[in-house]
């Protein structure tokens, strides 16, 4: 086993853990602490994967600005304690598990197969990218130039969550 | 006659590409402007609502002038398609949101609702929806397909002092999202077996790659599937349906059966056509599948209803049905025929809402289809407006649901299935078990009492959708044949027409 194969297994079972134990916390607070523990160790394995940016990002937007969002959210409706538990049954669990299992399946099912030799990178070529144009280059070029209709859209997309957000929870219409 | 041909490699290509959408985008903005500065009473509110009958005017003649001048690309689609099958469909979603903008100037005012943003979602809605219709790569589709359902979310629980109103907002926004994220799993699949998001280039990449059985576009392309059977409401993942369409209010409700379905189709069907047609082994057996029980389990259901709106929420299942039996044929033909059928379901929903909305109090959950008898008696037009509704969404002869029904069965049989199109049959005789007794009631009862029916009023732009709709359909039921071939005329080279050197 590589350095590096150690690294990934360990953030993995991090991660892995981590998810568990946020949905199956009593109290929203330690969920969402776990949350960001989860968060945290998918960053270093996107970092495993070349994608140093997205790994930035990752700790900055998802275990930095929205954790925070969701802490106040949570101080806010005080949710803090821990509520009676809103588990089903067990028909209920038994249909977790089954779908549980049926992307465990799906999982090994497609890891087994093998992209389109056209399709894929020799390897060392994204570190390569990285060193010749940047680690963020690498990104904004395509968002901003290719994915530019997409990138607009998504902004319509957010104005009208907003607006229907503050739809919905305006006390007074 | 060749038209106007835009490069969409370069920013402003795609600029002048976007226009319609600009425009209605360019509206909501003055909406939203609109609803901050007079948003206090219902005055105030029609004002909006007049706004957004302009904005949605304006797009229409954007969208028509694009389509007749011919507009098309140079070379390969990117992002946005430039054809008259995204003309044709966003021409029927502006129709069913100024259909639906009608309906709701006199419906909010009387179930006192006073949200001027009711009309801004609704603006919304109809950019997301123009862009499933319109969007040639899958990332632009999926976010057209979230603005869309965003903004219906909302308008399904826009009524906050009814309860059922927000059940069915949650309801819908729970499943909803469960479905977007099969949509995606779905997306990223396809993405990782042939590397690119667009659709042409997912054909050209299927076919130079013989990616045709690949085990990992075929779980990407089923879970596509099981997000668009959301959408659509088809059989099994229909269960949100009766309750959403129930809880929301009457021109929301018109507005999810006939535009937003509408949405799901076109969007459904260019995403096969035009990137998974030679990948179609994978989808034609799922899709048949899916169109025969959707027809048999929402018409039998459907039989069983009292409530009218309850039995308009199955029957637009059983309609899911026909549609998806169009899809299922995989050809142009049927691509026509789902562009006829939706344009003319379009019509006949948003009319029989139209009435139902008329006759009701307090979200009209209440009313039954016993509610309506006599009404013939007392007031004669309208119960003449109901009976060709009724008898379009059967598929009677004379009304524009008979030439849908018969064009999307020559598509199923042009297409070798034709045991599909004798369930699609049967489908249609057991539908007159529910169709025609709410004209019997009409017709042949007497009124429950004397007062019955004083207070049905269609007022103001409501007649206007009532008497259009009702018109258009006998119209296109007597004289389907410019329509066709406008449709027709729409779907043509919706799969792509690239030459494909296979390198191996």
């Amino acid at each position: 086993m590589s350095g590096t194969e150690a690294v990934f297994w360990f953030f993995a079972a991090v991660a892995i853990i981590s998810a568990f134990l946020c949905i199956t916390r009593r109290s929203p607070v330690a969920s969402a602490l776990w949350l960001v523990s989860t968060l945290f160790a998918l960053a270093a394995i996107f970092v495993l994967l070349d994608a140093h940016f997205i790994a930035a990002i990752q700790v900055l937007v998802y275990a930095g600005a929205i954790m925070v969002l969701f802490l106040f959210v949570i101080m806010l409706l005080n949710l803090g304690r821990a509520g009676p538990t809103d588990m089903l049954g067990w028909a209920g669990r038994l249909v977790m598990f089954a779908v549980g299992a049926l992307l465990v399946v799906e999982l090994w099912v497609l890891v087994r197969i093998v992209p389109a030799e056209e399709l894929q990178l020799p390897t060392g070529a994204m570190v390569q990218l990285t060193e010749q144009e940047g680690a963020v280059r690498v990104i904004s070029e395509p968002l901003f130039r290719g994915f530019l209709v997409p990138f607009e859209i998504t902004s319509i997309l957010l104005l009208a969550a907003i607006v229907g957000a503050v739809v919905l929870a305006k006390r007074k219409l | 006659m060749i038209g106007p041909r835009i490069d969409l490699s370069e920013p402003g290509g795609i600029a002048v590409a976007l226009l319609p959408e600009l425009i209605l985008t360019g509206w909501c903005l003055v909406l939203m402007l609109a609803v901050a500065w007079r948003h206090r009473d219902e005055e105030d509110q029609r004002f909006v609502g007049h706004l957004a009958l302009i904005a949605l005017v304006t797009t229409l003649v954007a969208v028509v002038w694009f389509w007749i001048r011919d507009v098309g690309p140079v070379g390969l689609e990117v992002m946005v398609a430039l054809d008259g099958f995204r003309y044709a469909s966003a021409t029927i979603f502006l129709l069913g949101g100024i259909l639906a903008v009608m309906l709701s100037l006199g419906y909010l005012g009387r179930e006192r609702m006073v949200v001027p943003e009711y009309y801004l979602l609704l603006l919304l809605a109809t950019v997301g929806m123009m862009f499933m219709g319109g969007g040639a790569d899958l990332i632009v589709i999926f976010l057209g397909l979230e603005l869309m359902s965003v903004s219906v979310y909302v308008l399904a629980g826009i009524n906050r002092r009814s309860v059922f109103a927000a059940e069915a907002a949650l309801k819908y926004f729970l499943l909803g999202a469960f479905a977007s994220a099969f949509f995606l799993y779905g997306i990223a699949l396809i993405y990782g077996s042939t590397g690119s998001t667009n659709l042409t280039f997912i054909y050209v990449q299927v076919t130079s790659l013989g990616l045709e059985s690949n085990l990992m576009l075929s779980v990407g392309v089923g879970m596509l599937l099981v997000g668009f059977g959301f959408k659509v409401a088809a059989v099994p993942f229909h269960m949100w349906t009766p309750d959403v369409y129930d809880g929301a209010p009457t021109p929301v409700t018109a507005f999810m059966a006939a535009a937003v379905k509408a949405a799901g189709f076109v969007a459904l069907i260019r995403v096969l056509l035009q990137g998974l047609a030679p990948a179609d082994a994978v989808w034609t057996e799922a899709v048949w599948w899916l169109a025969a029980i959707t027809m048999v389990v929402g018409n039998l259901i459907a039989l069983a209803q009292r409530h009218l709106k309850r039995m308009l929420a199955y029957s637009s299942i059983g309609h899911a049905g026909y549609l998806l039996t169009a899809v299922a044929s995989g050809t142009e033909l049927g691509a026509a025929a789902l562009l006829y059928y939706v344009f003319a379901y379009t019509l006949m929903t948003v009319g029989a809402f139209a009435i139902l909305a008329a006759s009701g109090r307090g979200g009209e959950r209440e009313v039954l289809i016993d509610d309506f008898s006599g009404l013939a008696q007392r007031r004669p037009w309208l119960a003449f407006a109901m009976t060709v509704f009724m008898l379009s969404l059967l598929g009677f002869p004379g009304t524009a649901g008979f030439i849908g029904k018969w064009y999307i069965l020559s598509a199923a049989v042009d297409a070798d299935q034709a045991v599909l199109a004798v369930v699609l049959v049967g489908a249609s005789i057991v539908s007159a078990g529910y169709y025609l007794p709410v004209i019997m009631a009409m017709y042949m009862k007497p009124p429950i009492s004397e007062a019955a029916h004083e207070t049905t009023r269609v007022g103001g732009a409501a007649r206007w959708v009532v008497g259009a709709t009702a018109a258009l359909l006998l119209l296109f039921g007597v004289w389907p044949n410019r329509a066709l071939d406008v449709a027709r005329d729409g779907s043509r080279q919706l799969t792509p027409d690239v030459m494909v050197t296979v390198s191996r």
